[in-house]
């Protein structure tokens, strides 16, 4: 019996180089963040633990609450970069050099194909895009892995998505992902591993990957994968240009699947993810009638370039609805630069939109664009649950880029080909090279 | 260990949010975490819990988030177990490695808000008091059973080094 790719990573990195339902295993990378590191921190060294096991595998990445919103998590940013500096940890980031971290990760390249990675936030299993296996934590389970470079996993088991047809205009990886979330339900991957594959992956660049990962966890899946392939190499080679080979790993053709799925795409809309569930999933044109009191652009799910440029490709020369608030948030120093330089941030600013530097922020209701009771927001961000965004009496509506700048305009949920009545040049060169894809 | 506390039950898919908002994880305090526990759907709850309490939920609980507050903040409002059909994967994790007891359990229709349970987590054996009914659960496989026997993972992770088997 073959091996699916998640399988082929865990038996390698297992101390004992087999597959058993318990898997302890050597992690290539373990980090955390502003809220988790420092509890992570706190047990550590109530455990009285006083080395690390390899400083180069551990990273601290302040995106949370930073810029400090407040002198506590200034004093939690502190504790990290004093821990960091006692046990000679380099990778260690505060506001000023990361972003995000799911963004900041793989831009950097921290993160490689292959490679088994553990981080205390659960959108940890972005990295899947890169064919790495890549798993959230807790803080405890980190504590552990920077004293001991291990952790404990319990064997998975893979359902397969298949995605064939012609990619709808305006759908983007974010869609496809809350459809297929939308199908199965918040626990319909539970404790299993999404392996996300067929012509339309193949088609879709990293940045749509990358979304599509970030979001597995929303279906309780352990994490989310995708095989690596020329774009992954051509990624990862350009973050890191000393990898010379990239390795290809697939999962075996006879491979043990727990369930396949399959979905033709062809006939979709922009999908929308309506309070309070990832999962309460309808086309866009069914909200028409939801006003809105706040639009996020941003977070690890939907902060990328492609993600901005698509946001600004729907703004360009128009403003947003008086009386809105409109937020972006560029999901990385790098992002930041690069949006800058090819002028969105220029369109997003003449549209009425706050620039915020970039930061989780708004996304757990952290700061930067807290809701108040009855409001009700539209976010390119992956949670909607209860008060996620703040008063527990808001609403989080849960969308892509494009339609979350459509809806600025308007006010109101919005179908971007509302707006752009003109095709864009970058959607139109997307068609123009779209053909049926079928497995 | 035999744990005997009232019930709290709650709904499926009750996620980290609701078990502790985010706003609150600057703080790594567990009393403070546990007087805002379920604060996002029921502000009073952490002042009707008393201590050894015990909360009954439906499927998968502690969806979202990774924080290791979440189970840190039902500890520390004094709950000493947690019943649910299933739990989110992190949550589970993260309340076997802190030593917050959890058992899996299907039928929870009949176990409601206020009767009192006693709980041998050995034998896996739920009494419903008040209804003087029995539940039986599967127990975890030996290798959680370690971890959990350990108190957590730190201190399984400490005694480790004498085993052979990981």
């Amino acid at each position: 019996m073959g091996l699916t790719l998640i399988e082929k990573i865990l038996k390698k990195k297992s101390i004992n180089k087999r597959l058993d339902n318990f898997i302890y295993a050597k992690i290539d990378f373990c980090f955390g963040n502003d809220i988790t590191a420092p509890l992570a921190a706190k047990i550590f060294e109530k455990a009285k633990f006083n080395s690390v096991y390899n400083p180069r595998k551990v990273g601290f990445f302040c995106d949370h609450f930073v810029p400090a919103r407040d002198q506590k998590a200034a004093n939690n940013v502190k504790k990290l970069k004093e821990f960091a500096k006692k046990f000679k940890i380099k990778n260690f980031y505060d506001t000023n050099t990361c972003g995000i971290e799911h963004v900041f990760l793989p831009e950097k390249g921290l993160v490689k194909t292959g490679d088994l990675v553990i981080g205390a936030d659960s959108h940890t299993c972005t990295y899947g895009a890169l064919g790495a296996a890549s798993f959230g934590i807790g803080s405890t389970d980190l504590a552990a892995a920077i004293k001991e470079g291990t952790c404990w996993f319990r064997k998975p088991e893979t359902i397969k998505f298949v995605y064939s047809g012609k990619i709808p205009q305006w759908f983007t990886g974010k869609d496809l992902i809350l459809y297929t979330i939308g199908k199965i339900g918040v626990s319909g991957a539970l404790y299993k591993v999404m392996e996300f594959g067929g012509p339309v992956i193949r088609a879709l660049g990293m940045e749509d990957r990358f979304t599509i990962c970030n979001m597995a966890i929303e279906a309780g899946a352990q994490t989310g994968i995708i095989e690596p392939d020329k774009k992954t190499v051509k990624f990862i080679k350009k973050v890191n240009p000393r990898i010379k080979k990239v390795p290809l790993i697939k999962s075996d053709k006879d491979a043990n699947y727990y369930k396949v799925m399959k979905f033709d795409i062809s006939l979709l809309k922009p999908q929308i993810a309506c309070p309070h569930l990832p999962s309460n999933v309808v086309d866009v044109d069914k909200l028409k009638k939801v006003s809105l009191d706040q639009v996020v652009i941003g977070s690890c799910t939907n902060g990328r370039l492609k993600d901005l440029g698509q946001a600004a490709e729907a703004l360009k020369g128009k403003t947003i609805k008086k009386g809105l608030r409109a937020i972006v948030i560029p999901g990385s120093h790098k992002v930041y630069g690069q949006a800058f330089k090819k002028g969105y941030l220029d369109i997003f600013h003449k549209a009425g939109f706050m620039v915020s530097p970039p930061t989780c922020g708004p996304c757990l209701g952290g700061h930067t664009g807290i809701l108040d009771k009855g409001e009700v927001a539209l976010a390119t961000t992956n949670r909607n649950f209860i008060g996620r965004m703040g008063h527990p009496e808001s609403f989080v509506y849960l969308s892509n880029p494009a339609v979350a700048a459509a809806s600025s305009i308007t006010g109101k949920i919005t179908h971007p080909a509302e707006i752009v009545k003109k095709v864009p040049m970058d959607e139109r060169r997307r068609m123009k090279g779209r053909r049926r894809l079928s497995s | 260990m035999v744990i005997k506390g009232r019930v709290h039950k709650l709904g499926k898919d009750v996620n980290t949010d609701d078990i502790i908002a985010a706003k609150y994880l600057d703080s790594q305090d567990s009393k403070f975490l546990g007087s805002k526990c379920m604060e996002n759907i029921d502000p009073q709850f952490s002042k009707r819990v008393k201590k050894g309490d015990i909360i009954v939920a439906g499927e998968n609980f502690g969806c979202g988030s990774s924080r290791e507050h979440a189970p840190v903040a039902i500890k520390g409002c004094g709950i000493s177990l947690v019943i649910a059909k299933s739990f989110a994967r992190i949550f589970f994790r993260n309340a076997i490695n802190i030593g917050l007891p959890i058992i899996e359990l299907t039928d929870i229709e009949k176990i409601k808000t206020g009767n009192l349970l006693k709980v041998d987590l050995a034998k896996g054996l739920i009494i419903n008091k008040r209804k003087n009914e029995n539940f039986s659960t599967k127990s975890f496989p030996q290798f959680l059973q370690k971890i959990i026997a350990k108190g957590g993972l730190i201190n399984w992770l400490k005694d480790k080094k004498g085993d052979k088997n990981v």
